[in-house]
């Protein structure tokens, strides 16, 4: 870092890319409308499980404005199915999506037709008037009906169980066997997912004279997305270029390959015409992924003393109808995390992966941390009590320690290889917490005590998170002729600020001003390669290879100026802008380039190891025994992520974070019947944050440790302030009604079930 | 199928006409028929907020009146909230604070709280986040939107039009 100035990195600059969001011109998907356009509705299964009779299109054709009809009948004999892109649990290849549905259904929402109309509005109406008939089948509404395995999602593969693995090391069961100390309890996350305030959209327009397919409104991982798109119509990844719009949200769920992905662009080549399709977010709820739908029976083995022997627990994992692009990130990533911050000899965790007739599943920001995170911490509170230990002291003794690392957690994945944490204070985090929240003062206000009708609570929670996901990300860098260095990255934007934080970076590595900058992001042609932005990955990879890009381009600025000059390049020194060479020839980077034309140099970083940030969060509730409603009355979140590029930034993320997390912990849930019918796909219904629901949220980012495996020393800093909050909140909630040993262990905590646990131990006390 | 009307709009200062199916929204309308495609739509029936605009100086959702419905009324969408190269004091805020990543609410979020401020220059954190429970923003958790809402009030005190 000593060769960076650090006029940006690290100062909290106003965006780059505030100026058009603020007066309205931003471009969104929706915002786009090439002309000539035909608008797409999708017609979908309102059966969670059956098999299509028939569908008839005739009355919908003859509705004036309507253009076309698509089925699985035009699409051809092999419906292409959507790849797995991340974690490739043996067994889930089984149970992939075909983009629409030819003879069954299997969840409500699932593609059936794409109808084309003059506009959006005709193109609904023709949808309600298809004739569809559809053969119901038992439905499968959770995973403990899976599991019977009396009636099949996939006849051919005789089994709803998708996957089932144990991972883990140390002599687990006869730690437990001979252990001083166990408990083992039941715990259950449910469904909720990410809900971005923009739905999905895709706009693809088919140049027929150069058979070129440009399809907008990607994002997230657009080469990925390019290749699997090409491979599905038979053409030439170089034929096709996806296009990232401005983008309202993603959270882990937008962006990734999805039935229309490849229903609209295969419309616009059909019939030649650009297509647009804008999802609804009656739509959204029915057909973007859904996530944290896990169950979890969790052991925990302890000396007297608190010291944590050994973890033994058993994953269940209700997968949804298919396995879509990282499915198997939600079950696997539970498992791993389970594991935490802290010191254990011997784990053995179960993964079970069942199918489901629901929406599939696929991740939402801290995937599989968020529920694991809570199943553990919440066992650990529970531990504690019994063991007579303050939960914070419990804590501490089992906390790894800062000499201890880089500290191994072998190999909890199946298909990736051992990890370890890379460094880290976790101690110094907690303290941190402590003081920041005020913990002792408050321990003695407020600990499970009874004011005016509330009970009060405090939680704590510690985690540890993964982040900066490889293998490589790759930039293109230009000196253009106006002076200015234009920056082309493989990253996707899904609304974090990256425009103006890869300018940071850049401006420090090549000593000019941030305005020098300006960053080209979301096309799969502006660069050869990218790996794009999830998994907190973008800075760590992205603004790494920003680093060599400009190393590369100042190398290539002084090869230039050689031959302007007319010496070797090494006699060419470059400062703040402006080229020396020998005998006082002197020229500025504009001058340079208007004079040799522009610039440009490569720049790329491949890292596989994975950056852990890590921290702790705590929380005061109180809670009112008549309702079973929790004011979350003061929260603090504490997150070492080695390096903030941006403090502002990352003060969003955390705020934003923890917000999502009490949304997901006493708001968000997915409701289904018992007829796998999704209840609540509206956002009158399905309830998220409001200004007024959690308005004491506090955020620490702390600079401790950095990262070794990349330059910057930056750790991910976008998921971190997610994955604490279930587990913390909980924690309180069991703290502020401790008179009635209630022990909040299933998600979510909205005011009924709350209320059902003090009902429940009031009966069973009498 | 639907009835066409031709409607004629008074928006940001500018007269606009269109031949539209009866139907439309006025968020619709705005959006496909003028291009002002700042205001944005995010459920369709007047949950999030996003698609606020100003009618007759009243924060309204674009997506629950018909644009038929707006004639002769004076309709402020978020590119009316400053001219030019310009930032608002409240736009200038949001980008001071950071109160805004993805932008896509940030519309809805602006004409709702330049209404608030417009009439109550002294609203306080409790009321300003009481009036923007109408609004959801899933990147912020709101701590920031506060500060800047909070931190403008000092360009409405002038008078109503003052924040512009």
């Amino acid at each position: 870092m000593n060769v960076l100035r650090n006029a940006y990195i690290g100062q909290e600059v106003e965006r780059i890319e505030d100026f058009r969001f603020l007066t309205g011109r931003g471009t969104f998907v929706d915002d786009y409308e090439p002309a000539g356009v035909l608008h797409a509705a999708i017609l979908r299964s309102s059966v969670a499980h059956g098999r299509i009779v028939s569908i008839d299109s005739a009355t919908a054709l003859e509705i004036p404005g309507v253009h076309a009809i698509v089925t699985a009948a035009d699409i051809g004999e092999q419906i292409p199915t959507i790849p797995i892109r991340l974690a490739p649990i043996a067994g889930l290849e089984k149970y992939l999506q075909p983009v629409i549905a030819r003879e069954k259904v299997r969840y409500v929402g699932e593609p059936i037709a794409v109808i084309l109309a003059e506009s959006r509005a005709i193109a609904e109406d023709a949808a309600n008037a298809i004739d569809l008939s559809i053969d119901s089948f038992d439905p499968i509404p959770n995973w403990r009906t899976a599991e019977i395995d009396k009636t099949l999602l996939f006849e051919q593969n005789r089994t709803n169980v998708a996957a089932r693995y144990v991972v883990g090391f140390g002599d687990t069961d006869a730690v437990f066997a001979n252990s001083e100390y166990s408990r083992r309890e039941f715990f259950r996350a449910h469904r909720h997912t990410a809900v971005p305030m923009e739905t999905r959209g895709v706009v693809a327009e088919w140049d027929a004279a150069k058979e070129r397919l440009t399809v907008n409104g990607a994002t997230k991982v657009t080469f990925f997305n390019r290749r699997a798109l090409a491979a599905m119509l038979g053409m030439a990844e170089s034929a096709i270029d996806l296009i990232e719009l401005d983008v309202g949200g993603g959270f882990g769920v937008r962006g990734e390959f999805y039935p229309e992905d490849f229903l609209i662009p295969f419309a616009a080549r059909k019939f030649k015409r650009p297509i647009k399709w804008i999802e609804d977010r009656l739509e959204h709820f029915q057909a973007a992924n859904h996530s944290r739908e896990i169950d979890c029976e969790l052991e925990i083995a302890c000396r007297r003393d608190g010291t944590i022997l050994a973890l033994r627990g058993r994953i269940f994992a209700d997968m949804g109808a298919y396995t879509r692009t990282n499915s198997g990130v939600v079950p696997a990533k539970a498992a791993q995390f389970l594991h935490g911050p802290y010191r254990i000899p011997a784990v053995k965790i179960e993964v079970s992966a069942f199918m489901t007739s629901k929406t599939p599943v696929g991740t939402y920001r801290a995937p599989g941390r968020f529920e694991s995170n809570f199943f553990r911490e919440r066992l650990i509170d529970m531990a504690a009590r019994d063991l007579g230990i303050d939960p914070i002291d419990m804590r501490r003794r089992n906390l790894i320690a800062a000499t201890e690392m880089p500290y191994s957690i072998g190999k909890l994945v199946p298909y990736e290889n051992e990890t370890a944490y890379d460094t880290g204070d976790y101690q110094a985090a907690l303290d941190e917490c402590l003081r920041a929240f005020g913990w002792e003062e408050k321990k003695k206000m407020f600990q499970s005590r009874k004011i005016g009708g509330r009970y009060h609570g405090l939680g704590i929670a510690c985690f540890v998170e993964s982040g900066g996901a490889g293998p490589r990300e790759n930039v293109r860098m230009t000196l253009e002729a106006n002076g200015h260095v234009t920056i082309a990255v493989g990253s996707s934007v899904l609304g974090q600020g990256l425009e103006t934080v890869f300018a940071q970076i850049a401006a420090d590595a090549m000593s000019l001003p941030l305005e020098s900058f300006h960053v080209l992001h979301g096309s799969t042609t502006i660069v050869d390669e990218g790996f794009g932005t999830y998994h907190s990955r973008a800075v760590v990879m992205g603004g790494s290879a920003i680093l060599d890009g400009a190393k590369n381009l100042l190398l290539s600025i002084q090869n230039a100026a050689g031959l302007q000059f007319n010496c070797r390049p090494e006699d060419v020194t470059i400062q703040d802008g402006t080229v020396l060479g020998p005998d006082g020839h002197t020229s500025t980077f504009a001058a340079l380039a208007a004079a040799v034309g522009p610039v440009s140099a490569t720049g790329t970083f491949a890292n596989n190891k994975r950056t852990y940030s890590y921290g702790a969060h705590a929380a005061h509730v109180s809670v009112d025994p008549r309702t079973g409603h929790v004011a979350v009355l003061d929260y603090v979140a504490v997150e070492d992520i080695g390096r903030a590029i941006n403090p502002a930034l990352v003060h969003g993320q955390t705020f934003g974070a923890v917000v999502q997390g009490l949304g997901g912990v006493f708001l968000d849930h997915l409701i289904y019947d018992d007829n796998a019918q999704l209840l609540n796909a509206s956002l009158a219904d399905y309830l998220l944050p409001t200004a007024t629901d959690f308005p004491n949220i506090r955020g620490v980012t702390m600079q401790l440790h950095l990262s070794p495996s990349n330059p910057l020393g930056a750790k991910g800093a976008g998921e971190g302030g997610m994955v604490a909050v279930a587990a913390t909140a909980a924690n309180a909630v069991a703290a502020a009604l401790a008179e009635f040993n209630v022990q909040p262990n299933e998600l979510p905590l909205s005011p009924p079930s709350v209320w059902g646990l003090i009902q429940k131990s009031n009966t069973l006390r009498i | 199928m639907s009835a066409r009307k031709y409607v004629k709009l008074n928006v940001n200062g500018k007269p606009y006409e269109a031949n539209i199916e009866a139907r439309t929204t006025l968020a619709d309308c705005l959006r496909h028929n003028f291009k002002l495609t700042g205001t944005h739509v995010g459920c369709e029936h007047g949950v999030c907020g996003a698609c606020t605009v100003l009618v007759d100086g009243l924060a309204v959702r674009s997506c629950l009146i018909f644009a038929v419905q707006a004639e002769g009324m004076i309709i402020t969408t978020v590119e009316g909230l400053s001219s030019g190269n310009t930032l608002s004091p409240l736009q200038a805020a949001f980008r001071k604070h950071h109160a805004l990543q993805c932008g896509f609410c940030t519309a809805g979020i602006l004409t709702t709280t330049h209404a608030l401020l417009s009439n109550e220059p002294d609203a306080d954190a409790n009321r300003v986040r009481e009036v923007l429970s109408g609004n959801i923003c899933r990147c912020t958790g709101y701590v920031q939107i506060i500060d800047a809402v909070l931190d403008a009030r000092a360009a409405y005190k002038q008078g109503p039009e003052s924040g512009r």
